[in-house]
């Protein structure tokens, strides 16, 4: 982690139809690090999610992603961040290959460094035996690293990962989040990382940001956290007490 | 425009890869190669032992067979293509969850709705294409005769109109599939618009001119010609009207586009003294307003379909 400060926001809030999605919220990313974004289901982490790439604009606030603002500069913020979606759709036609290929082209990547990357990406992400099968024969877990492989082949600074792990067995949510942490490691990537399982995120995730109705209520590292909010000062917590601390605290 | 070329070649993959579009295809080309067959048969029995007529080239798409003519078969059959190729095009992404996916790629947004509608485009003309070339072949076997320069410059013409034609379809269809959530719900809506503009414009033309003209005298051609007109008003708000009337480019011997003309012995006098075929800027001065038109509502329809797409909130695509 070098410190240096790749997402930015201030007092950024949403509004759909008269109802607050996301309210005044500010934090940053910083580089190399993986920032577990966590909070119940609605609270606004996935419409926060979307102003940061620049697919939603904010009602008021301001975003940077690399000093630039998404909503003017939605191109070049968004080949900077990868985006692994809740319910990511593939085409189920298409195999592995055609997929990466297509993601690639999209991207502007040259075909002849495109094979390349697709094969390296594939590898990474231990799919290179299956890529001739077509998608709709692919299992959850096998399009959830495929979707890692579409973000592998961007190369981008930043990947945000909308519940990876969601409908997910043990073992492979356990080796879900192994890549995740592996690719962290390998590639510097940063990542914004929003899941309900707490342990996972207490393992790998440097800093985490609590999200309750619009509003992020705790941001910073689990220790930290946990020293605040239930006065221990040892190891002797979970994230679960944590968060379900704010949690009660936060309901209506 | 960055990306326009993978998502205009992965739409035209899928088109030319998909059943559906690969039976419409053949249905039509079967139909039309029928039809021209017997028009081709029966051209070729009237000509026997006589000159050829000039310009009888073009008989082969515009008479009528033992059904229709292919001219009219395209009429009433080619919207379906276009409704075909389109119903789906963007509902079908959001309910697999493939739009956002596309979205978060670096391309604008409207290059996904360009992408679509070009591919769309490209993939009706390389078959209306493929069907007048293969009909021209079929004509230049069967009846013998080689076409002229100026029959050829009526072929291209017509196909252009029918490309275009066929496009406005395929905007209603995209339009729909913006617009409804459902995939069930837009092909059903394309195709009720289809039927409207078919079987109850024409029909609704006539209840309304017969309620305005009283019926009671068939010979009176004051009270035809009023009836006439008010058919013809009403009938061009059908895009389907409007094409069968560009369509007449392709036949030179047409002075109007207007299928009944009461005449008087006056214009009988005119119609014999001037019976030889138009040159084809004549034949384009009287197509053109509804070439206009039908060019005009395909680019309005597409620029609805390409608002609505730009403006939709993220969280509801």
């Amino acid at each position: 982690m070098s410190g240096k400060i790749l997402i930015e926001t201030e007092n950024l809030t949403k509004i759909y139809n008269g109802r607050t999605a996301v309210d005044r919220l500010s934090f940053h990313l910083l580089e190399g690090e993986v920032f577990g974004f966590l909070g119940p289901n609605g609270a606004g982490k996935t419409t926060t999610l979307l102003m940061l790439l620049g697919l939603t604009e904010p009602t008021e606030g301001w975003v940077k992603v690399l000093g630039l603002d998404p909503s003017r500069n939605p191109i070049a913020v968004k080949s900077q961040i990868g985006h692994l979606q809740e319910n990511m759709g593939f085409y189920g036609d298409l195999n592995a290959w055609q997929m990466l290929d297509f993601i690639a082209e999209l991207n502007g990547i040259p075909d002849d460094s495109a094979r390349e990357r697709c094969e390296k990406a594939l590898r990474a992400v231990g799919l290179l035996d299956e890529a001739e099968k077509s998608i709709r024969t692919f299992s959850r877990g096998m399009r959830q690293r495929l979707g890692i492989a579409e973000l592998l082949i961007k190369e981008c600074r930043i990947a945000f990962m909308d519940e990876p792990t969601l409908g997910l067995d043990p073992d492979a949510t356990n080796r879900m989040m192994d890549l995740v942490e592996q690719l962290c490691q390998e590639t510097n990537m940063t990542v914004l990382l929003s899941s309900h399982l707490l342990h996972l995120v207490q393992r790998i995730c440097h800093r985490v940001g609590i999200m309750i109705r619009g509003k992020m209520v705790a941001c910073g590292p689990v220790e930290q956290l946990a020293r605040e909010k239930l006065g221990i000062d040892n190891d002797a917590y979970t994230l679960e007490q944590v968060y379900m601390k704010y949690f009660e605290e936060g309901r209506p | 425009m960055n990306g326009i070329r993978a998502i205009v070649r992965k739409e035209l993959a899928d088109h030319f890869s998909s059943y559906r579009f690969l039976i419409l295809f053949a249905l039509i080309a079967m139909v039309s190669l029928i039809t021209v067959y017997m028009v081709g048969l029966n051209l070729k029995t009237e000509l026997r032992g006589i000159a050829k007529p000039k310009f009888v080239f073009l008989l082969l798409f515009t008479s009528s067979g033992s059904l229709f003519s292919l001219v009219q078969f395209v009429a009433f059959f080619g919207p379906l293509l276009g409704l075909v190729l389109g119903f789906d095009a963007i509902n079908r992404e959001r309910s697999e969850g493939t739009l956002s996916k596309l979205l978060s790629q670096p391309i604008y947004r409207d290059v996904v709705i360009n992408g679509k509608f070009l591919a769309g485009v490209i993939t009706i003309s390389v078959m209306m294409t493929a069907i007048v070339l293969v009909i021209t072949g079929l004509g230049l076997k069967i009846v013998g005769v080689v076409p002229g320069v100026e029959e050829l410059w009526r072929i291209l013409i017509y196909l252009l109109i029918s490309i275009v034609y066929i496009s406005f379809w395929l905007g209603i269809s995209l339009l729909f599939s913006i617009l409804f959530r459902s995939i069930a719900t837009s092909a059903l809506a394309a195709l009720a618009v289809w039927i409207f503009f078919s079987f109850f414009i024409p029909l609704g033309a006539s209840v309304v001119a017969n309620s305005q003209v009283s019926q009671t005298e068939t010979s009176d051609v004051s009270a035809l010609v009023q009836r006439a007109r008010i058919v013809h008003t009403i009938t061009l708000a059908s895009p389907l009207e409007l094409y069968t009337h560009a369509a007449t480019i392709i036949d030179p011997t047409r002075k109007t586009t207007r299928s009944i003309v009461a005449m008087g012995p006056m214009e009988r006098l005119s119609l014999s003294r001037f019976s030889g075929p138009l040159s084809l800027l004549q034949s384009l001065f009287i197509v053109i307003p509804y070439i206009v038109t039908l060019i005009a509502i395909a680019v309005i329809c597409f620029g609805i379909s390409y608002v609505v797409f730009m403006r939709q909130e993220i969280r509801s695509l």
